[in-house]
């Protein structure tokens, strides 16, 4: 980006007090950003490491004086991380195949094959992102209580988080609007190769949506691994809970070194994440649109 | 780059006439069956694809968007439910929790756009002036939005601590006087919307950059050749080149941050000291889940709809106009 013209001029910057005036600014910014993004997770896994007598100490220490990795061990033998984190994984996966076998077919199928009726249902779809999520929290919880036609009650089973998953309107937009920029002309010549519309789809025009569903799938993930409301409603039972929900619910029965240390390991994986695929999440956030 | 395009919902114009459609396409394998046949079979074909995800829209969206509007003018009273009109709507007018909700709700929206709004445009700002290091400061600022919420949650509620938390700690160092933070009734919001902005800005924060990176450099130039000082170069070039993204994210928070829950609720436990960090969401939840009140839980929702419908409408216009 360094061709890039910016507010200051590279004149100013070229100067000898602009020189130094910038490279002050910088170490603020840099210090400053540091501390405020960092320490807090600094704090957590450091205090995660503390003993409880140190832990309560007043004032606080920054560095632990002996450590206690054994925090962690016990946290994660107490609040059955292990399985926590195991439910969340299987809500978390299942809930990316739900959404990229039916969301792709839906996109690839509105975009493509354009059934009738397909605008209106485009239409539909899109307006639910018109309604606020939490008001509809409600009536879905009513919902899934006992499943219309099907007589099934979803609780504390896992098709509660995924299929509500499926219906990801913002997701269904990307891959659409995705599909719209594949050429005609590439499908045609599919076709005329005599090839079916699935196997279109699964050898032409899924191998070129690669970064799209990159996009699409790290954000499926991660909005599984980071709901709360949802999933506390309904999956109660104990040993259905999510990592978020079933730390939440035990917070009040550990002490807090503990606690720090099991939300340190919580998040390992999303951070992990993030930093494998910080390109991919960063260009889908600005490429995708504005979804905060 | 150039500047992030903004999702548009595309009117849902009724489908154009299909023959000349088909009449573009040519037969696919060869044979050649009728016209109709070979429509039909691409309708099945398209209709298979799509029905796995009609099936959840129907059942986990459409359906309960209806249910939301029935429920409303609804009761339900030992498996009996019979239609009571406007009295759900009336009886959460006259609930005290209503309103005291929504002046909570109002103030947190308020403190969260002249942070949440400020903050990231003005870091955004700042992080395109910077030569090296970009890629870290960047990465820092969208670190918390991939943290569960729970743990960000429970790490500022130990920095809150009135007694050994960090942010008091600081508060000695510097000689100003320490607070009671989430246990006070007149910081307990100021709080949660603090520890809110540090776990959502990154994202409006990277929607800026991406937007500050698409404005043309000779525009500046323009600008110091016409004496224009770093303010009036914000002002005169910045502000009006982003203005679109800017108000399409105020919208998008305005929307977002009115439907706050999570944050309240993981800090405070929801209501906070005296109920002042009850927001309208949690007395929705409240209502459906602690008083087992549907009809009125369904009343609150319906309020809360019609009013942001306003700011999503406005929210579309934008956008639309933002694609053209």
């Amino acid at each position: 980006m360094s061709s890039t013209r910016t507010l200051i001029s590279p004149t100013q910057l070229a100067s000898r007090r602009g020189r130094i005036l910038y490279r002050t600014v910088l170490t603020l910014v840099v210090t400053t950003f540091t501390l405020v993004f960092l320490g807090p997770l600094y704090w957590m896994a450091s205090n995660g490491l503390k003993s409880t007598e140190e832990f309560a100490r007043i004032p606080p220490t920054t560095f632990p004086q002996a450590l206690h990795p054994e925090n962690y061990t016990s946290a994660w033998e107490v609040m059955d991380l292990s399985h926590l984190l195991l439910n969340t994984l299987w809500y978390a996966f299942g809930a990316l195949a739900f959404q990229l076998v039916l969301d792709v077919a839906a996109a690839y199928s509105l975009s493509k094959l354009r059934p009738v009726f397909g605008k209106a249902i485009l239409g539909m779809m899109l307006a639910t992102l018109m309604i606020p999520a939490t008001v509809l929290v409600v009536p879905q919880y009513l919902t899934v209580l006992d499943v219309p036609i099907f007589q099934r009650n979803l609780l504390n089973s896992p098709w509660v988080i995924w299929l509500p998953s499926v219906t990801n309107a913002f997701n269904i937009f990307l891959l659409k609007r995705f599909f719209d920029s594949v050429p005609q002309e590439l499908l045609d010549a599919s076709a005329i190769d005599g090839a079916s519309q699935m196997r279109t789809l699964w050898s032409v025009v899924l191998p070129i949506s690669r970064p799209i569903l990159g996009v699409v799938s790290i954000f499926a993930v991660v909005g599984v691994w980071k709901d709360f409301l949802w999933p506390m409603l309904t999956l109660n039972d104990p040993t259905k809970q999510t990592l978020n929900v079933g730390i939440y619910s035990l917070a009040s029965g550990v002490p807090e070194n503990w606690l720090l240390a099991a939300i340190a390991m919580a998040s390992v994986p999303t951070l992990l994440i993030f930093l494998i695929f910080q390109r991919n999440i960063m260009s889908g956030l600005t490429a995708g649109g504005l979804k905060g | 780059m150039s500047a992030p395009s903004a999702p548009t919902l595309p009117a849902s114009t009724p489908a154009k006439s299909r023959s000349r459609r088909t009449v573009r396409r040519p037969a696919p394998d060869g044979r050649r069956p009728g016209r109709a046949g070979r429509a039909l079979r691409r309708n099945l074909t398209a209709h298979a694809f799509l029905i796995g995800a009609v099936l959840c829209f129907a059942f986990f969206s459409w359906y309960p968007m209806v249910r939301e509007f029935l429920l409303a003018f609804q009761k339900t009273e030992s498996g009996q439910t019979t239609w009571v009109g406007w009295s759900n709507l009336n009886y959460v007018f006259h609930d005290p929790a209503f309103w005291q909700a929504w002046r909570n709700t109002l103030l947190f929206t308020g403190l969260a756009l002249l942070l949440g709004f400020a903050v990231p445009f003005f870091v955004a700002l700042l992080l395109n002036e910077m030569r090296h290091t970009r890629g870290y400061l960047r990465l820092l600022v969208y670190l918390p939005v991939m943290l569960p919420p729970v743990a960000s949650v429970l790490i500022f509620k130990n920095l809150y601590n009135p007694e050994y938390g960090l942010f008091n700690r600081i508060l000695e160092t510097l000689h100003l006087p320490t607070q009671q933070w989430l246990q006070s009734t007149d910081t307990a919001m100021l709080s949660v919307v603090i520890a809110s902005t540090w776990m959502n800005m990154g994202g409006a924060t990277l929607i800026y950059l991406a937007a500050l990176q698409g404005i043309p450099g000779e525009l500046y130039e323009a600008a110091e050749l016409d004496g224009a000082g770093l303010l009036r170069k914000i002002w005169h070039v910045t502000v009006p080149q982003t203005r679109l993204i800017l108000s399409l994210m105020l919208l998008m928070q305005i929307i977002a941050t009115m439907q706050v829950f999570t944050e309240p609720f993981l800090l405070t436990g929801g209501s906070g000291p005296e109920g002042s960090t009850t927001t309208v969401v949690y007395l929705i939840y409240q209502y459906a889940f602690s008083f087992n009140n549907y009809g009125g839980a369904a009343a609150l929702g319906l309020v809360l709809l019609v009013l942001l419908a306003v700011f999503s409408a406005g929210y579309v216009r934008l956008s639309r106009a933002a694609d053209e």
